[in-house]
């Protein structure tokens, strides 16, 4: 860790998040550490609840005011700390420097609003001196990109259908031309032949404009095929992390990632039957003591129910698990992820 | 659909068209509905009558007793009759239209601005602001209306401003309820939480994002409340608290009327259907607005 490249352009270090209520605390992002290298894409997977979408709210600082909180951590960007700026510099990072796209594209736009001019209000947002022709050309100009027709734009969001809208929304998220994109399930509500070509636009649109990417999705399909690196979540901690190589065919996989892998259809290899990972995830307001995987762990030993793993690196890649202990792990951290 | 070259080509003159687009739609959807135009047309015929009402009869004529006529009912002389002190009825009640009208319009508008800040910002910010401005109505609403505007109308004096700020008063709670819900609602929804995230400040959402959506219902209550107004006023004017004689105005005819109910009943009439006609036109108006606005009835 000490030595991480120049080539680091999000780094989020020990990040802890909780919403509090009246009822209960939960314990949504538990000491997670990531990095986005410039121009590459991480993948971030994990089941439902693992606190993937409470990890990217926090990037940009916009958990719910009323109950989120970042207890501790830091996430640096481009060696900027945001979580130390304040709240105007925070605006304009929001947009212009990181996009986000959200997972529904029903509802991420405006219905009273044509989407020509809610592409207009996000460059114009950041672009305040840009005259209306300029805008406009620009307008024309992204949504070609992403695959609509410019004269759509007169257009409202209900015209459109729903990857039609999802490219909307994508083209709204690239037009400043941010330096990272944060990408939430941006397909999940899709069918399944959109979802490919989305994914694919926006593949293709990343390497075009060497966007660096967070993307986060449930399916190791779309990992393997977009991403640069990966990172699993499960209940709030990253728990194993590395290059897409490290964690597809490295010689070490953590047992949860195992599991992962088991419950996925093949198509290639003879039909083998399809293994889930029996139980279910533990309450984040009441986290067991130890390994958080531990309760459904098939290789479960005592010391995974005492205490909590700590993350041991081998090379890029980073695993949380006892079964990976002190003994085998290298001396000195290794160079970078 | 679009995909054909022949929409391509004819891109250019598309785009100026719709560029002075978004009033000529909404006006083009607002056409569609019968009620709407009746009401506009209705509401428009009223206002010119109105304010042509100098040129149509003096104001003079409203206010200029005739004791020889008291009571007269509707000739080709004075069309609608003459009161109790044998004032034109046509000419009061055109100029009472003036301040009638006028009032009501106003002090719906304000009332509607007032409180619809106040309630995106109670329903934006939540938390404590929400609390100070929620509490400060509770104590606002627990004074009835009808003495809450008395005692306003009563301490600074009945005049056409001192009206409006009473009006006003009297009216703006609401729509800090309304918005507040509206703005509740709204907020929870993604594009909020989307524009958010692409570096909207609050005051932007609000404008942008949070009151054209809201727009539908604050249009349908705001154009309910002109009829209201306009009735209050009449209470208002009825219990000798309005516009202050003999300054003609439509509650203020119809209190008039009351002794004479059996006698002349065309003292009731003429002022009470004018009341009528501007409210049916402005409700008209309004329900055409709300689906005008709504760009998913679009055909
Ligand atoms: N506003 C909130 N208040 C309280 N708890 C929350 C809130 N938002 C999320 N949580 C909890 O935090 C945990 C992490 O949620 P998060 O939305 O980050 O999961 P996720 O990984 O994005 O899941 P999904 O794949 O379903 O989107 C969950 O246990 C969830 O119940
Ligand atoms: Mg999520």
């Amino acid at each position: 860790m000490e030595n991480k490249g120049e080539n680091i352009l999000l780094d989020i270090e020990n990040l802890k998040v909780i919403y509090k209520t009246d009822l209960e605390t939960v314990e949504a992002v538990n000491d997670v550490s990531l990095a986005v290298r410039r121009g590459r894409t991480l993948g971030l997977v994990g089941e439902t609840g693992a606190g993937k979408t409470t990890t990217a709210l926090s990037i940009l600082r916009l958990l719910p005011s009323t109950t989120g909180r970042i207890l501790s951590g830091k996430i640096e960007f481009n060696g900027e700390d945001l979580l130390k700026i304040d709240e105007n510099m925070m605006r304009v990072i929001r947009g212009n420097r990181i996009a986000m796209v959200f997972q529904d594209p029903m509802t991420s736009l405006n219905p009273v609003m044509t989407v020509g001019d809610q592409i207009a209000e996000a460059i114009e947002l950041h672009n305040g001196k840009m005259p209306k022709e300029e805008i406009d050309r620009r307008v024309e100009n992204i949504l070609q990109m992403v695959g609509i027709i410019p004269q759509r734009r007169f257009e409202y969001p209900h015209q459109f259908s729903g990857g039609m809208k999802q490219r909307v929304v994508i083209a709204i998220a690239l037009s400043c031309e941010p330096e990272l994109l944060i990408a939430d399930e941006p397909t999940t509500a899709l069918d399944v032949t959109i979802q490919a070509q989305v994914l694919n636009m926006i593949k293709e649109l990343r390497d075009r404009l060497g966007t660096a990417m967070l993307l986060i999705t449930h399916d190791l399909g779309i990992v393997a095929q977009i991403c640069d690196d990966v990172a699993v979540m499960y209940a709030g901690e990253v728990i194993e992390s590395g290059s897409v190589e490290d964690v597809f065919t490295g010689d070490a996989r953590h047992p949860y990632t195992a599991g992962l892998f088991n419950s996925l259809p093949d198509l290639h290899s003879q039909a083998k039957r399809l293994k889930p990972i029996p139980g279910l995830m533990p309450d984040p307001s009441n986290l067991p003591p130890g390994c958080v995987f531990a309760p459904r762990c098939e290789s479960r030993m005592d010391a995974c129910e005492a205490h909590r793993p700590k993350t041991v690196q081998r090379g890029s890649h980073r695993l949380r698990c006892h079964l990976f202990g002190a003994g085998q792990a290298p001396a000195v951290g290794g160079q970078g992820r | 659909m679009a995909f054909e070259g022949s929409s391509m080509q004819k891109g250019k003159t598309e785009i100026t068209f719709k560029k002075q687009g978004q009033a000529r739609e909404i006006w083009r959807r607002f056409k569609k509905s019968k009620g709407a135009v009746i009401g506009l047309v209705m509401l428009v015929a009223m206002l010119a009558v109105i304010l042509l009402a100098d040129v149509i009869a003096p104001y003079s004529l409203a206010t200029k007793q005739n004791l020889s006529q008291k009571l007269a009912p509707p000739s080709s002389g004075h069309i609608f009759g003459c009161d109790a002190y044998g004032r034109d009825l046509f000419a009061r009640v055109l100029h009472g239209g003036r301040t009638s009208l006028s009032i009501a319009v106003i002090a719906t508008m304000t009332s509607c601005l007032l409180g619809s800040i106040l309630g995106a910002v109670a329903g934006y910010f939540g938390k404590a602001v929400d609390s100070v401005i929620m509490r400060a109505l509770d104590i606002f609403m627990s004074v009835p209306d009808i003495l809450f505007t008395m005692a306003v109308v009563v301490a600074l004096g009945a005049n056409f401003i001192n009206l409006l700020v009473a009006l006003t008063l009297a009216y703006f709670t609401n729509y800090v309820r309304l918005v507040r819900s509206q703005v509740l609602n709204l907020s929870e929804l993604e594009y909020v939480e989307a524009a958010r995230a692409g570096g909207a400040g609050s005051a932007r959402i609000i404008a942008t994002h949070i009151i054209p959506n809201a727009m539908g219902v604050i249009i349908v209550n705001t154009t309910l409340n002109v009829a209201k107004i306009i009735l209050y006023e009449s209470t208002l004017s009825f219990l000798g608290l309005g516009m202050p004689p003999p300054a003609p105005e439509w509650g203020l005819m119809l209190s008039e009327a009351r002794s004479f109910l059996r006698t002349s009943p065309h003292l009731l009439i003429f002022p009470a259907a004018a009341i009528v006609l501007s409210a049916c036109s402005v409700n008209l108006i309004g329900d055409g607005l709300r689906d005008a606005l709504d760009p998913h009835l679009k055909s």
